[in-house]
This record gives structure tokens, sequence and C-alpha cells, in this order.
């Protein structure tokens, strides 16, 4: 009696085809798992386009009399996938930027170009990252096992001797409890270098104060060791994890009992883990931003005047800032001096960029001048938010460490290193 | 210009574009046009020449400008027959390209796909897995309807492939074959059940997908597979732990009874865990009154806990949905760390994670409320990430929070995104009416905003003090006299006409001013929004009937006015107005009640989310995504009222025996805590163990792992086989974890969940051969009782505390003429008898042929040993490996057991010397019971010596570590930081062996060992004075 609970009917199908559409709304490139879909399928998609104004507001999920069309928007390109069925979508889209990704790997871009002048590998990848609908190989390991990134150093060798590709070995690691990792790796020299950078999420106030902060990091590793090398990576203060997501080589289990990252690691360069830190911990915001925006009532300009001072910097310099303003809609130019880097102001998109570089504490830069608006128009309502970027180096703002990283399965001595950065991540500034 | 060309051709066909380029001739500019459509025949030529050319570099550029051509979407199909006559060459990346042509046109060209199906059929059959999985893929790919019986046919060999490879791509092809022919239905279900029962990662996700189109409704069978299929999700790559996390929420709600009744249940269920272990299941049915949850849906939400951590958006959300669904409600809260944790991705991943939080905070706010922060606003998030967002934020308004809610959504509201302040406004509207105690302050928030420059937000703000006036109406005169003067200025038709309708509704709280607004919007009526006018209509009717004297004319004008406008919609609503207000001769009985008609206390609205009505749909669907229900979507049952029978989940192999003793003195006295910090110390020796160890773990690991599919890899080229041993100390560790973790959870898990346990563990480490699990588990249950019986109280079996394996070599393969043996202590119990040690001995094949008949030969024992050999091995393939276990009883002696192991030609002496620790099974007991039994083993019964040592080496994680990789004692929970306690029994005779390290001052300890065997407690001691004095 229990089965007639389920239903009967499903055709569960997963992914059907695939549509490739840059920014001006060409179909550059098509690829079907099972049968053909008409290329006017997307003429839903360019509708929804049309209405959304902004490409960042085109709805990812949208419904169709016979399809459901799930897209992601990536380096200016929409990945448009077609659905018929009920299928969680964050399982497409998560598959979706797991291919974008995957080129991006491959071509060092995702872009239209790219996709175009290596169609025949585009289509060898995702010919093997899906199999009727349903992802088969996405780990880039693998995948670069089966085929070949293109090199120049290669391409020209494959044009004379003919050779391709594809490799002819077979993948190993598909068939492995490792599929992560590809067999048979060798290094002349062995190492393992860790990036631990932090971000700061932050939001503050009119008047300086936090409204919300915090600390997102991720620890990206570029590992190149010989053979099957079984690390673990320890830290000085794991507590400070508050929540964090593996990589799927990490023993979870060990973490749980003894906050030790344990892993065969997948070979070349991926995300180990990424972390929240802790909300009880206070965030160090880094820098202080002093502003002064006004516009007069009934009066074509307004002032503008900013500075950047550092504020718990632990002695690291602060470097890389940039101050980015998306300006109200009324300002036609701006006329500014900056003590230091330079500024540049788009009058279509009304985007402020200015390019800080370092901050030196004896003379704090700034940025002053007039905004010319649009005369006659009310003046704006709000001052635009400051959206800024810095960097630190050598420095992990929540404090994290790295104790040491241990090395088991293989008997050679490996090169390690750590590095750690800061930067800001969403870190916004209201005026 | 060549793509371009090209395009023409191919769409038209060749025979066609010939004609269709003299047509062109005729009438486009003859020079031009001619070359273009001439030169384009000649490349079409030229393609089918490059593939008929014998050069491969030739072949395979015409094959990448026809995939060129695929991929934008253009018609190569007439190249067929060209092409097709590639799919044999040699050269793989030919290969592959004719493959992805061949599986995009067989379709539309049925007969000459046909001449291809061969070459798939030979390589079906060739010994490389690979190749035999990808013919098979793409032999189900292509579409065509005759070639069913030998897809088919090609599934069912392929289903009972030696390779999990081959088998995965098995079930792929099922769903292929059943979208292109659902009759074969039957015969499929037939090999989803077959492959159902595959223990192997890579075929789980898979088969589960196959199971899931082709036969949803079959929840039969799963039953058999329900345990493993929850053991194994962890190791299941990500993809298919979605699919099967989603299968199984939807299993769990049909056969459990729902865990939410009795929320105030918890106590109940603890103290069960305690009594009703053996039993429970006869018990369940007694005690239908208090609600015990069933093991196996325990296992399922314990086992998916971890998935949360994962990297992949999708499976955090397939676990929170499947948390939400069907674990107890005290137990959602875990999820929403890792939801929020999702929102730092891209876009696209907010927004579905999003909308599914804004579901989930409707009926549960104390679930997200912590994070309230994580939703605040960004003006750089695109605005269907603000809405919602801002959806989120009204949902978890309360008393508490709204003051720094209203806050910020200040800042909001003077957003530059329009759109976004408005809903800002929206959401002030929906707090202020569900929290009355903010009420005011937001409506005069709200009026704040009427003065507002932007017209959009007045509007707004005006269409919300409606609602909110019109929920207390009595004191606000004030607030409508402001909104009536903003009729001059706001031109937004909602606003005026939410203004309108105020002041009609309140005309006789303000009786000066009504009448004039109406003289306004009369004077002005023609140019007005639709909307607007049935609002002054309505305006002018309410005025009317309160106030005639003033008003009469300017009605009587306004509905002239009326009745011939252009819209059919006003002119009906006044000839209605008409007849009912105005007295004339017709007037029928209605116009008595006029007033009551029009002056009718009306209802206040509701302001309700949007996304109340969503949650009848599984989250994390497309169909929850949309809020209707999409094609192929499966309602998730409703619990059902009396639980299903459990034990069809039960499997037929003999289940694993508990491996924790069910009275729980011990365990009492030792909370979950304490133990988790001993679990830490576990994994420390595991980790720390030197690199040798390590390897050889791993090298055990492997061929345990082969047990299972031994003849599987068999096939396997010997690099991959390399690659494989290599790696094994990964699945080693990860048993470990898994070990570890689940006794840790034993500990504290809530309800009795013992049913489920035993099984679990065999299922579990699937890799372990199966016939060692039965073998461990039923000795286990045996020695249990025996001890049992003895002495109730202390000498229980426990779980051994895991340390990596050490292996030792029992026949090198030099010597062993390329057999290859290791042998290792599980440190089980042993199945063939409780006075034996269970010894699992690895057999490798390193040479390229087969071995046969592998046996033990003559056995020469020490008096009283015994042994129980490991049943005769067929053959054993080349680089084959397989795991056996044998029993010896060494007599709490560490004497040698020497024997010969025999193949078909050869035969070989062999010994086996035990390790005194290896001669212990670990005990449980408390603190108290051991100083009492130890208090009976003093004097000549106890040994003791001084250590000394670096401080670092007398932490309690280094101490338990190296006690262990000694010898298999149970750790003794302590009260003193000073004092480690262990305890075991030896095997052969059940006498105690304790084990004291007692710190001292100044970089010493004492070590005692106390018990009857005096032999091996002095030879223990001495084993254990150098690993624990050594830096």
């Amino acid at each position: 009696m229990y089965t007639k609970l389920f239903k009967l009917f499903s055709l569960q199908k997963m992914i059907h085809s695939l549509f490739l559409i840059n920014c001006s709304g060409d179909i550059f490139l098509e690829k079907h798992w099972k049968s053909v879909v008409s290329q006017s399928v997307c003429d839903y998609f360019f509708e929804a386009q049309e209405k959304a104004a902004d490409v960042e507001n085109v709805p990812p999920v949208i419904s169709t009399p016979h399809h459901y069309l799930i897209s992601i928007y990536r380096d200016k390109l929409f990945f448009v996938s077609v659905i018929q069925t009920e299928v969680p979508p964050l399982f497409v889209i998560e598959f979706l930027h797991r291919v974008a990704d995957t080129f991006q790997d491959y071509f060092g871009e995702c872009s239209e170009a790219a996709i175009k002048d290596n169609v025949v590998i585009v289509y060898e990848l995702l010919e093997e990252m899906l199999d009727n609908g349903f992802p088969l190989a996405t780990e880039s390991n693998i995948l670069k096992e089966l085929i070949k990134p293109p090199t120049i150093l290669r391409s020209v060798v494959n044009s004379i001797t003919g050779s391709s590709n594809v490799g002819d070995t077979l993948p190993t690691g598909q068939l492995s409890n490792i599929p992560w990792r590809r067999a048979g790796v060798k290094y002349t020299n062995n190492e393992a270098y860790f990036d631990v950078v932090e971000e700061i999420d932050a939001i503050i106030d009119k008047s300086g104060s936090t409204v919300f902060a915090e600390i997102q990091g991720v620890i990206d590793a570029c590992i190149k060791l010989s053979g099957m090398p079984d690390l673990s990576l320890s830290f000085m203060n794991p507590r400070l994890l508050d929540d964090v997501s593996f990589h799927p080589c990490i023993r979870f289990k060990r973490w749980e009992s003894e906050r030790v990252l344990s892993f065969i690691p997948p070979d070349g360069n991926f995300r180990l883990i990424s972390y929240r830190v802790s909300s009880q911990n206070l965030v160090a915001i880094p820098v202080y931003v002093k502003h002064c925006i006004s516009f007069k009532e009934n009066s074509s300009c307004g002032r503008f005047d900013i500075t950047i001072g550092p504020k718990q910097n632990m002695g690291k310099t602060i470097e890389g800032i940039t101050v980015t303003v998306h300006m109200p809609k009324v300002v036609l130019n701006m006329n500014l001096t900056p003590t230091q880097g330079s500024y540049t102001f788009d009058p279509v998109t009304k985007v402020l960029t200015w390019d800080v570089g370092k901050i030196t504490p004896q003379k704090l830069p700034s940025l002053k001048g007039l905004v010319n608006l649009q005369s006659g128009a009310p003046k704006p309502e709000e001052n635009p938010s400051l959206n800024i970027q810095f960097k630190i180096q050598q420095l992990a703002i929540s404090g994290l460490k790295v104790n040491r990283l241990d090395m088991y399965g293989e008997k050679y001595k490996p090169f390690k290193g750590v590095k750690y950065v800061t930067k800001a991540g969403k870190f916004q500034v209201r005026t | 210009m060549s793509s371009n060309s090209f395009a023409y051709s191919e769409q038209s066909g060749g025979g066609e574009a010939t004609e269709l380029g003299q047509e062109a001739t005729s009438t486009i500019s003859p020079s031009g046009a001619f070359g273009l459509f001439s030169s384009d025949l000649k490349k079409n030529e030229d393609l089918k020449q490059m593939l008929e050319s014998n050069k491969d570099s030739a072949k395979l550029d015409a094959m990448k400008r026809i995939v060129g051509m695929i991929a934008k979407g253009k018609n190569a199909s007439e190249l067929f027959p060209a092409v097709v006559k590639n799919v044999a060459s040699k050269n793989i990346e030919i290969k592959k390209l004719v493959y992805v042509y061949l599986v995009r046109y067989a379709e539309e060209q049925q007969d000459l796909a046909l001449l291809s199906i061969s070459t798939f059929q030979r390589a079906l059959k060739d010994p490389n897995q690979l190749i035999r999985a990808s013919a098979l893929r793409v032999l189900s790919s292509i579409r065509v309807p005759i070639i069913v019986p030998i897809m088919m046919l090609a599934i069912k060999e392929a289903s009972a492939d030696l390779s999990p490879y081959v088998r995965k791509n098995a079930a792929h092809a099922i769903q292929k074959l059943y979208s292109l022919d659902p009759e074969q239905k039957e015969m499929l279900i037939e090999v989803i059940e077959k492959l159902l029962k595959d223990k192997s990662t890579l075929v789980a996700g898979s088969v589960v997908m196959a199971f899931e189109e082709v036969c949803p409704d079959r929840i039969d069978l799963i039953h058999k597979n329900y345990r493993k299929l929850c053991n194994l999700l962890v190791d299941v790559e990500e993809w298919g732990q979605v699919v099967i996390i989603h299968m199984l929420t939807r299993y769990a709600r049909t056969q459990f009874v729902s865990p939410w009744k009795e929320e105030d249940g918890l106590e109940d269920d603890e103290k069960n865990f305690y009594d009703s272990d053996d039993d429970q299941k006869e018990k369940t049915d007694k005690r239908k009154k208090s609600y015990t949850m069933d093991p196996d849906h325990r296992l399922l939400i314990r086992n998916t806990k971890p998935l949360l951590q994962s990297r992949n958006a999708a499976v955090v959300m397939a676990v929170a949905q499947l948390y939400w669904h069907i674990s107890p409600k005290s137990e959602v809260g875990i999820i929403s760390k890792s939801l929020v944790r999702l929102l730092r991705s891209n876009r696209e991943v907010q927004y579905i994670v999003l909308q599914n939080i804004a579901t989930m905070s409707i009926q549960r706010k104390g679930m997200f409320e912590p994070y309230l922060k994580s939703f605040y606003v960004r003006s750089t998030d695109p605005t269907m990430i603000k809405t919602l967002k801002l959806e989120i934020l009204t949902n978890l308004a309360n008393e508490a929070n709204i003051s720094t809610l209203l806050r910020e959504f200040q800042t909001y509201v003077k957003s530059q995104d329009k759109e976004f302040a408005a809903a800002t406004i929206q959401t002030i509207g929906r707090c202020a009416t569900n929290i009355s105690e903010v009420t005011d302050t937001c409506l005069n928030g709200l009026v704040c905003l009427l003065s507002n420059r932007d017209e959009i937000v007045v509007a707004e703000s005006v269409v919300v003090i409606k609602k909110l006036l019109q929920m207390q109406p009595a004191q606000h005169g004030e607030i409508i006299k402001h909104m009536a003067k903003l009729l001059d200025s706001i031109t937004v038709p909602v606003a005026r006409a939410s203004i309108l309708w105020l002041i009609g509704e309140n005309c006789e709280r303000v009786p000066k001013i009504a009448p004039d607004v109406l003289r306004k919007m009369a004077k002005g009526f023609t140019s007005e929004d639709d909307l607007v006018k049935l609002q002054i209509l309505n305006l002018g009717a309410k005025l009317y009937l309160t106030n005639s004297k003033q008003t009469k004319l300017l009605t009587q004008y306004i509905l002239n006015l009326g009745k011939y406008d252009q819209n059919y919609d006003i002119r009906d609503r006044t000839r209605f107005i008409r007849q009912l207000i105005v007295p004339n001769e017709k007037s029928g009985a209605l116009s008595k009640y006029a007033k009551k008609i029009f002056l009718a206390q009306k209802p206040a609205p509701l302001l309700e989310s949007p996304f109340k009505d969503r949650d009848h749909f599984q989250l994390g669907t497309l169909s929850h995504t949309l809020n209707t229900k999409a094609t192929g979507y499966l309602e998730l049952s409703n619990w059902p009222e009396v639980a299903p029978d459990p034990s069809v989940r039960n499997v037929e192999v003999i289940e694993l025996a508990k491996e924790w003793t069910p009275a729980g003195k011990a365990k009492k006295e030792n909370p979950a805590k304490k133990f988790y910090s001993e679990s830490e110390e576990e994994e420390d020796s595991s980790d720390s163990s030197s690199d040798s160890d390590s390897e050889s773990g791993s090298a055990s690991g492997e061929q345990e792992e082969e047990g299972d599919s031994s003849d599987d890899s068999s096939e396997d080229s010997s690099s991959e086989h390399k690659s494989d041993s290599e790696s094994a100390s990964e699945v080693g560790n990860k048993r470990t974890a898994k070990r570890n973790s689940k006794s840790k959870r034993k500990r504290d898990s809530e309800d009795g969940e013992n049913e489920n346990e035993k099984s679990k563990t065999s299922d579990s480490s699937n890799a372990d051969s199966s016939s060692i699990e039965e073998s461990s588990s039923d000795s286990e249950s045996e020695s249990e009782s025996e001890s049992e019986s003895e002495s109730r109280k202390v000498t229980k079996v426990s779980t051994p505390v895991f340390v990596p394996v050490k292996t030792h070599v029992l026949l090198h393969r030099m010597s062993g003429k390329g057999l290859a043996a290791h042998y290792f202590f599980p440190r089980q119990p042993c199945i063939f008898g409780d006075k034996m040690v269970s010894v699992q001995i690895t057999l490798n094949n390193t040479t390229d042929r087969k071995i046969e008949n592998i046996h033990i030969g003559g056995k020469r024992l020490p008096v009283g040993m015994q042994m129980h050999v490991f049943n005769t091995i067929e053959s054993l393939e080349p680089e084959g490996s397989i795991t056996v276990s044998m029993g010896i009883d060494f007599c709490d002696s560490t004497q040698t057991a020497s024997f010969q192991l025999c193949t078909k030609d050869d035969c070989f002496n062999v010994n086996i010397q035990p390790p005194v620790g290896e001669l212990l099974l670990p005990v449980a007991m408390s603190e108290k019971d051991f100083k009492k039994e130890q208090g009976m083993l003093t004097g000549m019964n106890e040994t003791s010596t001084v250590i000394i040592a670096a401080p670092q080496n007398f932490t309690p994680s280094v101490i338990l570590q190296k006690v262990v990789n000694v010898a298999n004692v149970g750790v003794v929970p302590s009260g003193q930081d000073h004092i480690h306690r262990f305890a075991a029994k030896t095997v052969h005779s059940g006498s105690l062996m304790l084990v004291t390290v007692e710190l001292k001052e100044g970089s010493t300890a004492q070590l005692i060992i106390n018990t009857e065997k005096t032999v091996i407690g002095s030879v223990l001691l001495r084993e254990l004075k150098p690993v624990l004095s050594q830096g």
C-alpha cells in the first residue's frame, strides 16, 4: 500500500541542452545531450532578460510552456540550460558553474573568444562532463587526464605530428576511490603551497560604526607532489573556524574529532576549504573612511570629499586600495583632485573609481572636489555608498595560523609554504 | 566568411545548394554570389574528401570543423555517411569526435547509424573497462528504436560487469533506454534491482538516478538497500549524493512515523536508550504512546549531517531539505549555519537559497534569527536578491530586533534602487501590522516618507499607510488630512486611488476636507487614470450618502461624466452607483441599504508574505522555486500513521553485533564530553604514527578493499593498481573516522538505536569483505554473552581504540614465487572461537598468471594452540588480492604459530608470532570497578616500573596513543588528570589486565600492571616502558 504513495510518473532527465549566449544575445554554442531542442526556446530567456533591464536581475529559473530554463551569468556570458522535468535547481546551477570553472581552468578565461577558439575541446569536455544529462566527470584532475588542456607548444606539436589533445591514457582516477587525484603524478621539485585568504565583509554606517562585519576565508592550495601523498594540516587555533566547507578530499571525521585537515590532495590548484570565522569574535576593521558628500539644494553642484586612514592594521601596510562609488543618476560629471593615486569617473555608468594604492600614515590619501549635477533635477535623496577594496599581505585578520603540515605516504621531503592575505570582501561604507 | 557560406549549404543540403546557388545568381549580383556559393560547395566536398583521406590529421581536421558546425547549431547531417565510416578509427580523438557526431545525428539517419552498431558491440567485449564503458555510453545514446534489443542485452551484460565503472555506465544507460522505449520498463527494473544491491560508491548515485526515473514508485526495491545507501552516502560523488538524498527523503516520509508529534518527548528518548536496546523492536509496538525514532530514520539523519559541509551547494541544500522534512524539529537548527554560508556564493545560488530560507523562516523564525545580519542588504546586490533578503528580514522581525531592523530599513528606503525602496516600504508596513508595539513608529516613519522627493516612494507609502490606517482608523485624522494635500502633487494612480478611498472611508472624520477633495477631483476627472476614476466615483457616492447637502450636485456631475466614459468598467460602476444612491421612481429596495453597502465596516487586509503558500512544495525543488508544480514533481507524502514494518530493511546477512555493551553503567559515568576528547586522542594516534606505519596500514586497507572487488581489479592495468594501493591509506583513514564517529555517536545519541547499528557496521565499510565483517560480528556477540555470564559487571568487551593497522609480512613475494602474504590483527573478537585471536591475511598475486588453490597445509603448533584456517581460495587473478580471516588460539602466550601456506604447486613455511598486546581484548569498565579489581590484584600480580620522559610525552593524548598502539586495551575514564587507566582481558582465559600510568613530579611516571597472568603482564610492561619513555 505504501508504494501507492509514490506517484507513477517521473521522467527525470536533468540537463537536456545547453546554450551559451553572449552579451549581445547571440547564441554562439549549443550542445544537446538528448534529442535536439530548438534554439527558439531561448526566446523566453531573451524576453526575461529584456524585462530584467540589468543582467544581474535575470531570474535564474524561468518557466516556459514545455521546458524550464535554468541559467547562470558568468564573465559576461549566459549559460542557459534546458530542463524538462523537476530537478533541484541548485543541482543545475552548481553544475553550470562547474562547467564555467572548467573552461576557466582550461583556457585561462571563460570568454566567448576562448570558447569559440577551442570549440572542439569545449565539446569534448561537455561530452565527458555530462552523460544523458547527468554529471559524469566534473573533477578537473580527471578531465585533464581525458582531455589535455591546450597550450601553445602542444598545438604546434600537434599540428606537426598529428597527435591529439585527447589523452590516450585511461582516466584511472575515475575508477579509484580518490576520484579527484590523477595517478602517476611526478615532479622533480615537490612543493605544497597554501594561501590563506581572508575577506572582511562589512557594512559601516554613516557615523563609522560597524553595522555588520564578518570574516570569510578560504585556503587555496597549490600542490605539486609526486605519488600519493597523504597530508595533514593543523592549525594553532582551529576553534576560530566556525563553519567550514570542504573539498571532497578532506576526511570529515578527522576534522570533526581533532580539527585537523587530513587529505590526499588533488594535483594542482584547488580550494581546500572555505570557512567563516565565528561571529562572536569581534572583527578588526583595518581602515576608516572620513567622508563628506553633499549636494546643494537647487544648485547644480555638490561637494565630494573622502579620506581614508588606517585603523587596527596590526602593523602591516594596507595596499591595493580602490574605492568604487556608484554615483546617483543626476550626477553629470566630477571634478576631483586626489592627493594620491588616480581616479576615473564614467559618466555613462556613473561609477567613480579611485585607485589609491598604499596608505602611508604620515599623509592620508584623500579625494576632494566638486560634483556637477544635472541642473533642474531634484537633488539625490541619498548619498552613495562607498565600496572599498584593499589588501594586507602577511596577515590573516582573524588570527588564524597554520601550525604544521605533515606528509605521510611518500618518502621525499616536500617544500612547504603558507601565505596569508587579508582582503576586503563586500566592504561597504554607507554615507 | 567561410563559415557563413558553410552555413548556407549545410542548411539546405548539398544538392539543393546547387540549385539555390543558381537561383541566387539570377537575383543577386552575379559575380559575388556565384563565387560565394561555388566555394561553398567545394568546401563541403572538401570535408568529405578529407574524411575519406588516409591521413588521420586530415580526418581530424575535418571532424573538428564538423563539430564546430554542430556547436553553432548548423546542420551537418549530410556528412553522415562520410563520418560514420570513421567510427572504427584507431585515433582516439577522431573516434571521440565521431561519437559526438553520431549521438547528435543518429536519430535523423537511423539506417546509416546501424552501420556503426557492430563496432560498439565489439567494443563492449573489450578487455579494457574504459573502452567497454564508453562503447556502452555511445551505444545507448544513439536514439534508434531498432537497436533496443541490442541495448537491452548490452545493459544486462554490463550490469554484471566486474568493473564498477562499467556498471555505473550501465545505470546511466538504463535511463536512456527507458526514454527511448518505455515498454522495456519491467526488464529495466530487474536490472535496477540488481544494481541497487551494488556496493560500489561509483554505482550508487547513478542507479538511484535510474530508479528515480524509471520506477520511483517501486519503493520496495529500496528497503533492503536503505541502510547500505545511508552508509555509502558520504563516499558517493557529489551529484549522486543529491539524488540519493532526495530519494531517501521521500522514502523516509513513507516508512517512518512523524518525529514531530512529541516535541517534548526528548527525555523519554534518552531513557529508552538505556533500557530498550536489545528488544527495542518488539517493544515499539507496545509503547506507542511515547515516540521512539526508528533507528533507520536516525541513521539517515545522522549520516547526512557531515554533508552539510560539502562545497557543493546542491548537496548542502539537499541535506537541508532532508532535515527540514524528516528530522525532529529540535534538530533542524543545524542547517541554518550552512545555508547562510551559501549566501557567499554567486547570485544564482543566493537566489535559490534565499527563496528556501524565506519559506523556512515563515514557519520557524528562531532558526535564522542569529544570522539576522547576514541578510542585510548591500547596495551592490541585484534587486532580486535584495527583495528576497528583505522578505526574510520581515519574517525574522520580532519585538526584540524590530528597532534595529527599522533603522536598517531607513537606509534601504533611501536606496537609489527605487523598486527596492518600494519593497522596503511594504516591508515596514508588514512589520507594523505584525508587531503592534511599533505600529505607531512605523506609521510616523511612513508619513515622513510622504514628503519624499521620489514619487514611487511616496506612492508606495500611501498605499501602505492606507492599509495600516484601515486597521486602526480612529485616531489618525491628521494623517488623512496630510494625505489629502498630497493629491495636489502626487501622480501615481495607485497612490491617488488609495488616498481617495481613505478619504471616502473616513469622510465623516474629515468633514471639511472631503467635499473639497471631491470638488478638485471632479475638475480633473476626465484626465485621471481608470483606477482613480473608480475611486472618485466611490468617494462621491459615500459623500452623497453622508453629506448630501454639500456634495449632491458634485456627485451628479461626476456620475454624468462617468456615464460617458470610454471605459466600460467605469460606465458600469456609474450606472450601478446611480441606481443605488440617487432616489428616483424606479429605485428598488436596495437603495434603502445604500449607506450600509457603501460604508460597511471593511476588514483590514492581511499583509502576508508571498512565500506563505510555498511550503507545500518540497524545499530545494524546481517546483518550490517556481511555486507551481513542475512536470515530474513527486509529492512528498505525509507521514504514515503507523510505521510500516521496519524489518523489511533488515538485510539477510548475519548482522554485526553491537560493538558497545548495552547496559551502561560505565557509559553513564562517561559523559559525552569526555569521550569527545578521547576520540581526539585516538585520532591523534593514527595521525602521528610513523611513515612506515601509515604505509603499511594503507596497504592492508587496500587489500581489504580489494577483497571485495578482487575480481574487478584483476582487469586493471598495473599502474592503476599501484595508484589504488597508494591511495588506500585514505580508505583506511576514512574508516577510522567512521568507526570513531560511530562509537561517539552511540554515546551521545539520544535514543535506542542498536538495531541498526548492527547492520550499519557491516554495510558502512562495505569495502571490507563481507565475510570478515560477518565473522567478527558473530564472535563479538558470543564473547560478549560469555563474558557477561562470567562476571556481569566488569569484563565487557568494548570497542577497540582504533590504531593504524600494523601489517606484518607473512610471506614475501620473492620467497613466495610471486605470492605475497601479509597479516594483521584487526583487534576484533574472533568469529571462529571465543578464545581465538582473529588474524587477517591478505594475499596478493604479483605474478602475471593465476595462482590457484591457495590453502593452509601442515601446521606445527605448540601444545594447546589451535588454529582455524581459512577456506581454500580457488584462484587468485594476476594483480588480484584477497583478504581472508582466520583465528588462532595462542593460549595467552607469545609462542609462534607455524604453518604452511600452500598453492597448487608450492608450499611455503610461514609463521605468526603475536605481539603481546594483540592477545588482549579491550574491556569497558568504570573507574570504580577498575579500582576494585585493581585492589584484588596486588602483590605478586602487580608489576610496576618508573618511566622518565619529557613532559610533552605525558599529555593524555600521547599516552593514550602510545599505549593503544602497543596493546589492544580499552580506556577507563579517569577522574584524575594525572592517572590514566586502561583495561583489557586476555583472549584465551579472560583474565583481567589492568594498566595504570600515573604521572609524577619531574617528568617521571609510574607504570603499573595488575594481572593474574604475570608472564604476559611483565612482557607487556617491558614493551610499554621503552615506548612510553622514548621521545
